[in-house]
């Protein structure tokens, strides 16, 4: 892709780039009024590590009750809340409000439109945020607890909960208010603002993955809305959607929130093929190879991720004519998945590679995501899904794609895009120990897992037999160490905000795109004049 | 950003906010989508089984174990079939029956609902007389014999020879004990 | 410190694959997982193996300079294609093992089993030991769990009551729940069902050896979700015919014993293994409960006053509660006893007792 700005865009860059913004309130004011697609992008990061950390904590105490067998730090009630929270914050609290805050701050640099199409919106996008992770963390200390029915939810456990579980509800909803005002609004502003010349097929990867996750979160949030909805009102106004009682079925509660849940794992992780595809390209020095058969996959996957939900239900007795199709849809799901993993590998062939923190967090995450496709595949086949069905394997599984996948991806994106940021090149020595510690320690976390799972341990329970014993020791060691070097990254962060070397408008010379031809850190307002792109 | 842009911004705004709420209506939606797929799958029949009985010949040639299995879902009752399995040959219309015993001093009304293993038997087992059809109300320590008269279709899958018919009672409620579905309340 | 609680722990028995097949089916789950691993490793080998001869040969601190070619039709069809062959591959013997799992033939002996929360309850619905019924519930004692006592080598995989079967003959599950969904898993058979509450599930499973072989509830339940384990024994089918005459002679010695009146010391030592048993878990061994999911009984209005009220709960349950009807799971002995005991332990003192035959009574 050549795209050129003239040297009118550089100039309006420059021009909005003073540090004091006259116009604008100061201190907390600011950051509660503020329409500015930098300061919100900057407050979604900082809220998705804030959550990070949480949701982080409890896995701690999940594997660390799991370190021995028997019971020895947390009751089993209060365990089922940890793995619960624990789930529903990292999805929707840490992975998807990152990528929100990535889509912020890059998309309009990319696009070279001056802000979001919505600035009021987005603002209250992000501010709903708080109060819904609020309620999720309150809900622990409130009469019963949390919610304890696993993220998933399924009746009619949930029907048993105390108002934990509303709290929770409620959250869900405020969440899926917040992502789908934030999905209109980069939809909007993919499709309107982009900047003269800037065709839909000259976008950047991560802008086209955007445009794609957005589509996919406006078509099932609202569903996901819908069906914790109606555990709401079978909870407490007599309803029977989800109870034989009245004429209703456990099951369709699991279908209904598969139907959103599958379309859910790309809305996580499609983003982050976007990060990875602009990264891969700019270290490698060579343009992404297959740009068109790029974006036909993601929007194949994200197409195809609506036919596949019932993948997650083969124990719960379908006929086998549904097993066959939703088997055969699954794996027609792995082929633009390994076109997008081929693609990356062709980028780097005879490219000029160089191995900055980034590129290593890239490769990462093309390695460790391949795995947690392989084991994708594995789950996908029915037959042998009989086995892995709710045991560690399909947690091992899940972990590869979305810590493999969506952070390793989100910590590319981070160090890519920390110079424009912060206008400071960040400690590089100290970003490739924070990558080698991360990912040995993942491993130790969750590839231990897969052999637990194959041998029989199911998810969540708190305790377990003693030949499972060694592999959760190694697992909750490596747990420990992969939680510990996060903070690594939370140290690399703020010293590379607070100073260090100045960073240049474009720092990596591979990289190619608009939002390296504004200057570091990236001025308040840019783009005010659009660039034309040729 | 000029008017013309705001504008356009605001119909694509529209546009895909009214596209959430029909995804949201949606969700709904797959509810009564979801027993016309079963039924054209062949799963967990949830509703009454209203189809007429195919009038077909009696298949002679093979027999098919119909075992009978109750259940009653957290309500005063004694459910059983008398029976525990009889063999039958597809087509044959054949009577069994089940007990109910009401334990209460009290009446207690009861809805039950069938279900088959294998799941797929459900499409070929037509029920021409059931008690599931309706409501039960059964006085105090009332004991009931109910019938249920069915027949097997003959064009029941080759491999299936053996099929479970199974009862769940389950209380109608607006009759006695609904309060205290919210567990935080006191026993 | 870590390191210490290690070395106590034996190193012998992780294991690495599924466990040893016991069925048909188990084996061929075993086979097509070892294809599948097989096939992937030969192409992660392959895309990796070129990804980091990339990694090693073309850096730019080796003085490489980019090329710049960015499509290729042929190669992007091909590796479109490829894999689209590897994967139709992939399926077509698992297609055929899906299609063998689903195998409907008749059955020798059919067994239900019931998910409770949290317990399996079997009934022997057809076949040999037609009529036999009994909870099965974990039977590793609480003193392992909490770290008082050494775990046992089978610690959280053994039952008061293993499910028996004869060996080589086909033995149908049918899985229902009475309360939340569970699941009916045992590894060496290839077997996990779904257990939901007001439909029935099958499945089945044709053992091929003798031994015991143990799994767990598969389907997050609720608090004791990890201490609901499944024990099926596998026996000769002597040995079966021995074991299904001990259980018929069990259930009629059951039926009888209501007519025995007991004494108040006899009921409350039995009803503190029985509430051991069906009630600590929610209400905790002190009575004190888990308030407010899992009431007190300690000091209850029900456990201190009438009985009948009691008697009520416990046979019949709470609608919209954990509390789940116990007439069907327990004799009427042990009702009678569990009453008694919960209206004498702790800080209650009614000083009354129920006798089997109130419970007979109030059953009708």
């Amino acid at each position: 892709m050549n795209a050129t700005t003239t040297a009118n865009g550089h100039a309006e860059g420059h021009a909005g780039g003073h540090p004091d913004h006259g116009h604008q309130p100061a201190g907390l004011m600011r950051w509660l009024t503020t329409t500015n697609h930098k300061d919100i992008g900057t407050m979604y990061l900082w809220f998705s590590f804030a959550m990070f950390i949480v949701g982080g904590c409890m896995a701690l105490m999940i594997r660390s009750e799991l370190f021995q067998p028997g019971l020895q730090i947390v009751k089993p009630e209060f365990f089922n809340q940890l793995t619960t929270l624990h789930g529903l914050i990292m999805v929707f609290g840490a992975i998807m409000p990152a990528f929100v805050g990535f889509a912020n701050w890059m998309i309009p640099l990319q696009i070279g439109a001056s802000d979001m199409a919505f600035g009021r919106m987005n603002n209250w996008s992000f501010w709903l945020l708080p109060p819904a992770a609020l309620l999720l963390v309150l809900s622990m200390f409130v009469p019963g607890g949390a919610a304890a029915a696993g993220w998933t939810l399924y009746p009619p456990l949930t029907i048993q909960q105390g108002m934990g579980m509303d709290m929770a509800i409620f959250a869900i909803h405020i969440l899926g208010m917040s992502s789908i005002m934030g999905s209109i609004n980069i939809i909007t502003t993919i499709l309107n603002l982009r900047a003269p010349g800037m065709t839909l097929m000259k976008m950047p990867l991560f802008s086209w993955t955007w445009l794609v996750t957005a589509y996919l979160i406006i078509a099932v949030m609202p569903i996901l809305a819908g069906v914790v909805t109606m555990t709401l009102t079978d909870r407490h106004f007599g309803t029977h959607f989800f109870s034989a009682a009245g004429g209703g079925d456990p099951v369709l509660f699991q279908h209904i929130f598969w139907f959103f849940g599958h379309p859910e794992v790309y809305i996580v992780i499609i983003p982050g093929f976007g990060v990875v595809s602009q990264v891969i390209s700019a270290f490698s020095r060579k343009p992404v190879f297959g740009y068109a058969s790029m974006v036909y996959a993601i929007a194949a996957i994200g197409i195809l991720s609506f036919t596949v939900w019932a993948h997650h239900m083969y124990t719960t007795g379908m006929p086998i004519s549904a097993q066959l199709y939703f088997m055969y849809a699954t794996m027609l799901i792995a082929v633009p998945t390994g076109v997008k993993i081929f693609n990356w590998t062709a980028t780097m062939w005879r490219g000029s590679l160089s191995f900055e923190t980034p590129m290593l967090f890239a490769i990462g995450f093309i390695f460790l995501f391949t795995l947690g496709g392989f084991s994708g595949l594995v789950l996908a086949m029915a037959a042998v899904d009989v086995q892995m069905q709710d045991t560690y394997y399909v947690v091992a599984h899940f972990h590869y794609t979305m810590v493999a996948g969506a952070l390793f991806s989100a910590f590319a994106g981070a160090y890519y895009w920390l110079p424009k940021w912060t206008g400071h090149m960040y400690n590089e020595k100290l970003g490739k120990v924070h990558f080698w510690l991360s990912f040995i320690f993942f491993n130790m976390t969750f590839f231990v897992q897969h052999f637990l799972g194959i041998a029989g341990m199911p998810r969540r329970i708190p305790d377990y037999a003693l030949q499972f014993t060694e592999f959760n020791q190694i697992s909750t060691i490596g747990a420990f160490g992969f939680g510990l070097s996060q903070l690594l990254f939370l140290y690399i962060a703020i010293s590379c905000i607070k100073g260090g070397e100045k960073a240049p408008a474009k720092p990596w010379d591979g990289a190619e795109g608009l939002e390296w031809e504004v200057p570091s850190p990236a001025p308040h307002h840019t783009w005010v004049v659009q660039p034309i792109v040729k | 950003m000029s008017a013309a842009t705001g504008a356009k911004n605001w119909r694509t705004l529209l546009r895909l906010a009214a596209f959430s709420v029909l995804m949201f209506g949606f969700g709904y939606a797959l509810i009564p989508l979801y027993p016309v797929m079963c039924k054209t799958l062949g799963i967990n029949q949830t509703g009454v089984d209203d189809r007429p009985a195919v009038s077909a010949q009696v298949d002679e040639t093979r027999s098919v174990v119909v075992e009978f299995d109750s259940n009653v879902h957290g309500m005063p009752w004694k459910f059983r079939p008398l029976v525990s399995h009889v063999t039958v040959h597809p087509g044959a219309i054949t009577q069994v029956s089940f007990e109910v015993v009401n334990t209460l001093p009290t009446p207690v009304t009861g809805q039950a609902i069938p279900s088959y293993g294998p799941p797929l038997a459900a499409e070929y087992f037509r029920k021409l007389e059931c008690f599931c059809f309706n409501k039960q109300t059964l006085k105090p320590g009332e004991r009931r014999e109910m019938p249920v008269v069915f027949v097997i279709d003959p064009a029941l899958p080759k491999d299936i020879s053996t099929v479970t018919l199974s009862y769940t009672f389950f209380e109608v409620e607006g009759n006695r004990r609904t309060a205290g579905r919210n567990p935080g309340a006191s026993a | 410190m870590a390191l210490a609680t290690l070395a106590e722990v034996a190193w012998a028995d992780y294991q690495l694959n599924f466990q040893e097949p016991a069925t048909k089916l188990a084996r061929e789950v075993y086979d097509l997982h070892m294809m599948m691993m097989y096939i992937c490793g030969a192409i992660f080998v392959g895309v990796f193996g070129v990804m980091f001869y990339s990694v090693f040969k073309h850096r730019k601190s080796s003085g490489r300079t980019a090329a710049t070619f960015h499509e290729n039709t042929t190669v992007e069809m091909v590796w479109t294609v490829i894999p689209t062959l590897i994967l139709i591959a992939m399926v077509w013997p698992v297609t055929k093992t899906l299609i063998a799992m689903r195998d409907a033939s008749s059955a020798d002996i059919t067994i239900k089993a019931t998910g409770y929360q949290w317990k399996w309850g079997y009934d022997y619905i057809k076949g040999e030991g037609e009529g036999i019924k009994f909870m099965s519930v974990l039977s590793t004692p609480r003193d392992q769990i909490e770290g008082r006592a050494p775990k046992g080598e089978h610690y959280l995989l053994e039952t008061d009551n293993n499910v028996v079967v004869p060996v080589g003959k086909k033995i149908r599950i049918l899985t229902t729940a009475e309360d939340v969904i569970h699941a009916w898993f045992v590894p060496a058979f290839a077997v996990k069902q779904d257990a939901v509450p007001g439909f029935i599930r099958d499945t089945s499973f044709r053992a091929e050896r003798e031994g015991i072989y143990r799994g767990q509830c598969a389907e997050l339940c609720g608090k004791d979700h990890g201490f609901m384990p499944i024990v099926v024994e596998v026996v000769s089918a002597e040995k079966y015919a021995v074991w299904v005459a001990g259980q018929k002679k069990k259930l009629a010695a059951a039926a009888e014993d209501p007519q025995k009146v007991w004494t108040l010391g006899e009921l409350k030592q039995r009803g503190e293994t029985v509430y051991a048993q069906n009630c600590a878990a929610c209400h905790q061994p002190t009575g004190k409960g888990l308030p407010p999911a899992f009431p007190a009984i300690d000091g209850s209005k029900i456990a201190t006053g009438p009985k009948e009220a009691h008697l009520n709960i416990v046979l019949n349950g709470k609608t919209g509660t954990s509390m789940q009807a116990f007439d069907k799971q327990l004799s009427d002995t042990d009702i009678a006893a569990v009453i008694t005991y919960e209206r004498n332990a702790w800080g209650n003192h009614a000083g009354d007792m129920v006798q089997p035959a109130d419970v007979k009574a109030a059953r009708q």
